[in-house]
């Protein structure tokens, strides 16, 4: 493995670009996702979904199917535990488990096309896909409500018979119950200052509704889990997850089972952000093993990705904000209603509360309300909530400045938020990046760069992400030759291994390819949660630096012993442990290493963190487009990502997650959506007419690294992957209005849109 | 199988089926004659293994038509024209000297047609034969006044490509006939041809609208002696849009004519609103690809 060294870096290994450990694996296809498991004896499992958006099932008949040649077991709701009413935080979304029960097995209702109504376990896909042809479903067809609107309309077709709105005050909690029934799952709002009177007094005033479709994260590996229920009642499960803790407790929760008893062995992941937390097919492959005492597996294909995983919400906001002409905002007002899909849980809240962080505020009204439509429930997607929220905002915004005549980053900085300014929640901003950023763009080589050309436009926007905490785990265990082993329980989703094998390096003084890091399952490793959040790197992190400062600490003694002197005059630098009694006594840590089995034995050291330090991230992002106001088809000429991410764990690693958020982003921004038709159906679920960007689509996305170091992380590393998706949609909408002089507020701002827009101008 | 079971399949696995192939067209023929509907044509199977794998048709017999002489002819002569036997690969097609050199519409087509990848497998046979609105070889083999040689179990035919379909997915092939090659004449002096689609992105993408025209001009290059246009994607086949081409015929080659066809172009169109585009947006595109694809062709015809 070779390190690169960055001069920039005051770290020798932390802020270099090390290749990934496991780089031979993925590149050459040996790397194990869940789909390359093969177990003796397995059966293939493949679920029967609903043809309904909306539909009462009256009855099941599964006889037909249970007597197909090679059909071994198929299970429906009522092989399922009865499950109560519990809400926990799982991950970045809140979940009840009777609910994401459910979601495995309809239970009464349909409420989605492709939700799941029974599953079959045969010796091959062939038979368990002809077998689902013979389960018989009678369903009493219902309306289906597929927008916010629809859903929030005098009279519109209940969901859930039994849910009413409840008041939340602040993200992850649960709130009061209001009592009145209806599609609003929950209402959250923030308030501060008297906006209704700042607006009165301001000298521009800006106020757009905009609307934006479901979209999903486009992950390459479709979901997969593999279930063996062992004859003495222990379950183990395989499957590319984010989170083999979070896929233990819904599986243990929703099945009845001890914790102790579910093993969850993640597999590799192609791609999850924030899709990959839940479980979908989990408890059903583990029903399926517990008929047939033999292991399950089941593979979605990309049509059920789309259609039965769980994509970001679709949405109708608005945004308000007034401005006196010295460019300071007197108030912003901010409505956002979101889709949850089927089941309660849309981001909205951390909508509501990240879109207006980048600006200090007196005076604002926040709302936003979870409103569940007949669509798949929303999973988490990278910064979930607070890309749409950012578009509403960061829009208003750019119109405000052009209408004062203030450049949109001047107009910006004069609003920034510091560190000791409130977010809108209450929450005092630590150590942030906001005016950093926002100076990085103004001294970047793109804004200081003339854009010409016929319907050419610039656009810029800024995005917040709160990053996460959450608990880790990590081990670490000295080798004899010096070398050392890493523990966690952090799926590696976007090359972790090493960013957190960097962090032990550096303590040590060695070089990241002597630590060989490796993800532990649910039984080997203590509990850690999901990778997500933008927390691995920082608090996994924390967790293999605590426990590498145990193995310090152990080793001292066993210097001593060598010394006959005490572990308190021991100290550790430059690689080597030095006697502050006798200078002439000095050892590598290599050396001593090998000396371990005769001083007492092994040396390993596990560790937790659970920092409440978290260092958030601001990201603001330059977009240069041009418009072919023939076609409406709008091509990104250049593109510049500017984002805070602390001290760079791994420089590479940090621009591939700015430059891989923004293409999202942009993808989001220009033509990705869920395209539905009256009935509840998903048109368009293949990667062919679900157009995200390809390669030929986007330019080079620069970056521009601002390094802020978080004071919460003895390196000062901050989570970097979410941010970035957040400012694009905006940038390119800001972008749009400037080529062309019409403000789009719907997306995807695809070429049909485009097209009728300039045609209304006209 | 009924429609819902076929969206709840979803396609993971390929159903089972027979997989003949064939030496001779009169072989092959005789299969499919017997088979009827129960027999499909593979050439580079990029259309027709996926619509297998997604239950769009069930099947017993796949007849693979790669080894059959005929259908991997690639030729041309001044007398005859260009004949594309319906097996030949699309990269086969736009790597080849005379096709660059004089028939660069169907280069526009073969050279955008799914991606690198399958350009290597599919034909432009294949692409005649599914007989999808949006084909992306369509409009420019009817511009260039292709047509179809077919033949089934009562011998030879030759249809003209802008009469050959007649519907999403259908044409006026019967189920005993296979199709051999496709027929151009050799192009005329002063002549020329472009094919442009319109795709949201830059590749990997269904043509939203897709237009081919073809111009003869006069020798000085200021009039149209001759033109042809057809559209696609925008109704349940692609047109041969002959009034736009022929109000073109004698007039002088300027931007106000090439307006006048654009718009008759437009009055081909009969599309859908769907995932892929508005009705009002694939007319608009229409217009604005006939123009685009007008001005191409009357560049190549002055050379």
């Amino acid at each position: 493995m070779t390190s690169t060294s960055n001069p920039k870096s005051k770290y020798n290994v932390v802020g270099t670009s090390p290749i990934r450990h496991d780089v031979l694996g993925r590149v050459t296809g040996k790397a194990k996702y869940g789909v390359d498991l093969r177990l003796t004896g397995m059966l293939f499992g493949k679920t029967l979904r609903s043809p309904h958006a909306h539909a009462r099932i009256r009855k099941i008949d599964t006889s037909k199917a249970e007597a197909h040649p090679g059909v071994r077991a198929v299970v429906t709701t009522s092989d399922m535990p009865i499950v109560n009413d519990e809400v926990a935080d799982f991950g970045e979304t809140m979940a009840n488990y009777r609910l994401l029960a459910e979601l495995c097995l309809a239970n009464g209702k349909v409420l989605y096309k492709g939700h799941a109504v029974a599953a079959v376990a045969a010796d091959d896909i062939h038979i368990a896909e002809e077998a689902l042809d013979l389960i018989e479903v009678e369903y009493e067809v219902l309306p289906p409500v597929l927008t916010v609107q629809q859903a929030m309309a005098e009279g519109a077709p209940l969901l859930h018979e039994v849910m009413t709105t409840r008041d939340v005050a602040a993200r992850f909690t649960r709130g009061t119950d209001t009592g009145v029934a209806s599609n609003i799952a929950s209402r959250i709002v923030f308030q501060g200052g008297d906006p209704e009177a700042a607006f009165k007094n301001s000298d521009v005033v800006v106020e757009r509704e905009f609307n934006t479709k479901m979209v999903h994260q486009g992950y390459i590996e479709p979901h997969n889990e593999t279930a063996f229920w062992a004859p003495d009642g222990h379950l183990t499960i395989w499957t590319s997850t984010q989170g083999a803790f979070g896929v233990r407790t819904q599986i243990s929760k929703t099945l009845g089972l001890p914790e102790a008893h579910v093993k969850v062995i993640p597999m590799e992941v192609g791609g999850g952000f924030g899709g990959k937390i839940r479980s979908y097919m989990g408890p059903t492959a583990a029903l399926l093993s517990k008929k047939t005492g033999r292991p399950v597996k089941i593979v979605m294909n990309r049509k059920e990705v789309f259609e039965s995983s769980g994509p970001t919400s679709g949405s109708n906001m608005r945004a308000k904000i007034g401005a006196n002409k010295d460019g300071k905002i007197t108030a912003a007002e901010v409505y956002l209603a979101y889709e949850a899909g089927a089941y309660p849980g849309s981001p909205v809240a951390a909508g509501a509360s990240t879109c207006l962080s980048p600006y200090n505020l007196e005076n604002f009204f926040v709302e936003g309300l979870d409103v569940v439509v007949n669509k798949p429930q929303v999973s988490a997607y990278r910064a979930p909530g607070s890309p749409g929220a950012a578009l509403a905002v960061e829009t208003v915004i750019d119109e405000v400045a052009e209408k004062l005549g203030i450049d949109p980053i001047d107009f910006r900085l004069k609003n920034a938020t510091k560190e000791g300014d409130r977010q809108v929640s209450g929450v005092v901003f630590p150590r942030i990046g906001c005016v950093e950023v926002e100076e990085a763009i103004k001294n970047s080589d793109h804004y200081n760069t003339p854009l010409e050309g016929k319907n050419r436009g610039r656009g810029t926007a800024m995005g917040w992400w709160f990053n996460g905490g959450n608990a880790s785990t990590a081990m670490v265990t000295v080798n004899s030759d010096g070398t050392v082993g890493l523990v966690t329980g952090s799926v590696d989703l976007a090359g972790t291994r090493t960013a957190i094998s960097m962090q032990v390096a550096e303590v040590l003084g060695i070089t990241p390819d002597e630590i060989y890091p490796s993800v532990g399952d649910t039984d080997s490793i203590g509990w850690t949660g999901p990778s997500g959040g933008s927390r691995t790197t920082f608090s996994t992190g924390i967790a293999a630096i605590q426990a590498t400062n145990l193995v310090l600490d152990e080793m001292k003694k066993r210097a001593a012993l060598l010394w006959e002197t005490q572990p308190d005059d021991v100290t550790f630098e430059n690689n080597s442990f030095i006697s502050n009694k006798n200078s002439e006594d000095t050892i590598s840590f290599k050396d001593l290493a090998g000396k371990l089995m005769g001083t007492g034995g092994p040396v390993s050291a596990s560790s937790t963190s659970n920092p409440t330090q978290v260092g958030s991230a601001f990201g603001g992002h330059i977009c240069d487009v041009e418009v072919d106001t023939d076609t409406g088809k709008v091509t990104v000429l250049r593109y510049t990502a500017l984002q805070d991410v602390g001290q760079a764990a791994h420089q590479s690693y940090c621009e591939s997650q700015v430059q891989g958020g923004a293409v999202q982003g942009i993808g989001w921004a220009l033509n990705e959506e869920y395209y539905y038709t009256d009935d509840g159906t998903m048109a368009n679920s293949t990667f062919l007419d679900y157009r995200m960007p390809t390669t030929l689509d986007l330019p080079m996305i620069d970056t521009i690294l601002v390094e802020v170091p978080n004071p919460g992380h003895p390196f000062g590393i901050r989570g970097v992957g979410e941010v970035p998706i957040v400012p694009p949609l905006a940038a390119v909408a800001n972008a749009i209005a400037d080529a062309i002089g019409v403000r789009l507020t719907e997306l995807p701002m695809n070429p049909g849109s485009i097209l009728a827009a300039l045609k209304d101008k006209k | 199988m009924q429609a819902v079971n076929t969206y709840l399949r979803g396609g993971v696995a390929l159903q089972d089926f027979e997989f003949l192939s064939p030496k001779t067209i009169e072989e092959a023929v005789s299969i499919k004659a017997a088979a009827g509907n129960k027999a499909r044509a593979l050439a580079g199977g990029t259309d027709v293994l996926v619509q297998l794998k997604v239950g769009r048709f069930d099947i017993d017999q796949l007849i693979d038509m790669k080894n059959i002489p005929e259908l991997n002819e690639l030729s041309f002569s001044e007398s005859d024209g260009l004949t594309i036997g319906a097996a030949v690969p699309c990269y086969k097609i736009y790597e080849d000297p005379t096709v660059r050199s004089s028939y660069p519409c169907i280069v526009d087509s073969s050279e955008l047609i799914g991606s690198i990848q399958i350009q290597g497998r599919a034909s432009l046979g294949g692409n005649v034969v599914n007989s999808s609105p949006s084909g992306d070889s369509l409009p420019s083999l009817i511009a260039l006044n292709g047509s179809a040689v077919i033949q089934g179990t009562s011998g030879t035919r030759s249809v003209p490509l802008e009469e050959f379909f007649t519907g999403p997915g259908r044409n006026v092939m019967t189920e005993d006939e296979l199709l051999v090659s496709l027929n151009f004449p050799a192009p005329s002096k002063n002549s020329g041809a472009a094919f442009l689609r319109f795709i949201p992105r830059n590749e990997m993408d269904i043509a939203v609208a897709n237009v081919a025209s073809s111009v003869t001009l006069t020798a000085d290059g200021k009039n149209f002696e001759s033109a042809r246009i057809s559209i696609g994607a925008v109704g349940p086949t692609p047109y041969f849009a002959k009034d736009a081409g022929d109000l073109l015929a004698g007039q002088e080659v300027n931007d106000e004519n090439i307006a006048k066809a654009a718009e008759a172009a437009k009055k081909y169109a009969s599309p859908i609103t769907d995932m892929r585009g508005t009705i009002e947006q694939r007319i608009h595109l229409v217009g604005v690809l006939t123009k685009r694809t007008l001005d191409i062709a009357i560049q190549r015809a002055r050379g």
